[in-house]
């Protein structure tokens, strides 16, 4: 694939002409944090940042989404009946993606899009979606991306690479979308990947913080779950949903209906295992009814179930947004590394 | 604060020992810089895992909830005070406690670290009142006071109330100090201003429950915004929703928070969720002449009844 040299000169031009054809998100400085928006006319991706407080999952499959509007007004013929909100297939691109957040989606693919079912509002979003990664030349020392399936210059999921360099970047095009969308922004001045290799060789060297995964396909189920360990991981848990939802492979949902008057809406707004509620069942019954199970769940679901089903690794991608804003300190990289050393007693 | 260690590791060990207690709730060194995280020691041998220094924010009484068994628990002035209100509240017993108080200097706001360096933070050490912070390979010290956590800078409360050992002589209560100086700000914008403050300050709110669920007055076994028969609050962005939680929620610490800060400090996104609870505190220092947790022996105002009540509409 084609590598362009885009001079940091014609940049800001280029963002403004990509605005004309794509919705463009990128990294923005709110206050205290990073996080993706809209760029609106005259607004350029800040780059200033080693990730996002939040992954931008959320472009792709909203916090809170509108599946369907609906009547309850029996005067009206088509009372009661489900109509799908018109989805938006748009063309949208995000801008500064970092790699990891990239390799996220293709994770969150594999429940949304199977040969079985296909979640139409995400596959909708995603295939309208380009992604613009930038590589990570500073990676923070929670990022533990290396051993979790990706890295700092990973091309997996992403459209375009961008490396930034002093006064231009590198945009590596890695998908026919990734073309388009360096063509649609006016940047054509071939280069060669130059030094693309040699920076990204010493991104990987900056990533310090790792996990071992090597041995948890062969641990047994039962035996992980009544491992010893969960009463003492779980302890400090105050079971917020931060960490679910700061992931950018965290997929979870659930369903509610709103009406006002006559007139309803069936949504969908992420959930996280955490909550008590939702296990709970119509019967009143929970079977995840303590602290400790819910937090199982959601590091089996993550180290375990997933690497058995899907037989791709973990359901990480090391971006370490858990590790640095839970409030109490539980890091994933530490129950990563008990369940893959945990031995039974037998 | 650092010192507190071997002494709070010294009683812990002793009263695992001697039986007075099963387990003892403290802190052990957290996995990243300025985080320590709420641990539970059962072997005397491991009291080494506990620690004490300025990242120990977290307010402890949040685990004792309905929790059985006879416990130690490591209590700074505000944890103190919230394990006053739960024993007020009948959500642990006095007598299966043994509360190793620690006199507090104040918790540093990991955060105000982060803004004052421009590269990620690789290590910080705290020595007496100065805090070194090393970022970016680069080396700065500043002092412990310019960076605390906003509740523990105007603390007037940092001795434990209610305890059974020590771990170090009371420190200086702060004196002079101006508790609702933001408060009185808010109390002045005229409503349609108040309004848009409170939708800017809850805009980024996540619904992740963070706030509530670090607090430890929040222990209903199934919060108003998780109650789904019928179900009260919706489960949407809907920022009315995002109100509703938040106010009701604080309404609900009314004459019991502490403002230990646990709910500003948990919250990922850094919304000022005190500023809600500080105005209702404030309310009730200037209607009952009453702060939460100072005593065992007096019911807070808002569970009371009184024939006397100089109030009409309660008669």
């Amino acid at each position: 694939m084609k590598v362009v040299k885009i001079d940091k000169q014609k940049w800001a031009a280029g963002i403004e002409t990509l605005k004309n054809t794509y919705r463009l998100y990128g990294p923005v400085k709110a206050e205290r944090f990073h996080d993706f928006a809209l760029l609106e006319k005259g607004t350029l991706p800040d780059f200033n940042f080693q990730n996002t407080r939040l992954s931008p999952k959320a472009i792709i499959y909203p916090q809170t989404e509108v599946m369907f509007h609906y009547t309850l007004d029996e005067n009206r013929e088509d009372h009661h009946i489900l109509k799908e909100v018109a989805g938006d297939a748009a063309p949208r691109a995000i801008v500064g993606i970092r790699p990891c957040d990239a390799a996220a989606f293709l994770l969150v693919k594999k429940n949304f899009d199977t040969p079985e079912f296909r979640d139409t509002y995400w596959v909708r979003a995603y295939e309208g979606t380009t992604l613009v990664g930038l590589a990570c030349r500073q990676p923070c020392q929670t990022c533990f991306c290396t051993t979790a399936g990706c890295g700092p210059f990973g091309e997996e999921g992403l459209d375009v690479l961008l490396v930034e360099e002093t006064d231009a970047f590198l945009a590596k095009a890695l998908t026919a979308k990734g073309e388009s969308f360096l063509t649609a922004a006016g940047w054509n001045d071939a280069a060669d990947s130059g030094p693309i290799e040699a920076l990204k060789r010493e991104a990987e060297t900056r990533i310090r913080s790792a996990v071992h995964t090597d041995r948890l396909a062969e641990k047994a189920i039962p035996e992980l779950f009544d491992a010893a360990f969960w009463d003492d991981v779980a302890f400090s848990c105050i079971n917020c949903g931060t960490c679910t939802y700061v992931c950018p492979t965290c997929w979870c949902f659930d369903i509610q209906d709103e009406v006002s008057g006559k007139s309803g809406l069936r949504m969908r707004n992420w959930d996280s295992c955490m909550y008590p509620l939702f296990t709970f069942h119509g019967s009143g019954h929970n079977p995840r009814s303590t602290k400790t199970k819910r937090v199982r769940q959601r590091f089996m679901h993550k180290l375990k179930y997933y690497v058995d089903k899907y037989h791709n690794g973990i359901q990480c991608v090391g971006c370490g947004r858990c590790v640095r804003q839970c409030p109490v300190n539980i890091d994933i990289r530490r129950v990563c590394d008990l369940m893959n050393s945990y031995e039974a007693c037998r | 604060m650092l010192e507190y260690i071997d002494t709070i590791r010294k009683i812990a060990e002793k009263i695992l020992k001697d039986g007075t207690v099963e387990i003892v709730i403290g802190f052990r060194k957290g996995t990243v810089p300025l985080m320590n995280e709420p641990c539970f020691v059962q072997k005397p041998e491991d009291v080494k895992n506990l620690v004490w220094d300025s990242n120990c924010g977290i307010n402890l009484a949040n685990y004792l909830t309905d929790r059985k068994g006879k416990i130690g628990i490591v209590a700074k002035g505000c944890d103190s005070r919230n394990i006053v209100t739960h024993i007020i509240e009948n959500k642990i017993k006095r007598e299966q406690l043994y509360i190793i108080g620690v006199p507090c200097k104040g918790m540093i706001d990991r955060r105000k670290i982060a803004a004052m360096m421009k590269a990620e933070i690789e290590s910080v050490v705290e020595a007496g009142e100065g805090i070194t912070v090393t970022a970016g390979g680069s080396e700065k010290t500043c002092k412990k006071s310019d960076v605390l956590q906003d509740n523990c800078a105007i603390c007037i409360h940092r001795n434990p109330v209610e305890y059974d050992e020590l771990a170090a002589e009371p420190v200086a209560e702060q004196q002079g100090v101006d508790r609702y100086e933001d408060i009185r700000r808010i109390e002045a914008m005229p409503a349609e201003e108040k309004y848009q403050f409170f939708d800017k300050l809850l805009a980024a709110c996540i619904r992740c429950y963070a706030c509530r669920n670090a607090c430890p007055l929040c222990y209903c076994p199934t919060c108003f915004v998780d109650e789904s028969r019928p179900q009260w609050v919706g489960k949407g962005q809907d920022p009315a929703d995002i109100r509703t939680f938040h106010f009701l929620r604080a309404y609900h610490c009314a004459g019991r928070c502490t403002d230990c800060g646990a709910c500003e400090r948990a919250c990922p996104v850094g919304i000022k969720v005190r500023l809600l609870t500080k105005k209702l505190e404030k309310d009730c220092l200037e209607l009952f002449n009453w702060e939460a947790g100072l005593s065992l022996k007096v019911r807070p105002p808002l569970d009371t009844y009184k024939p006397d009540d100089p109030n009409e509409f309660i008669k």
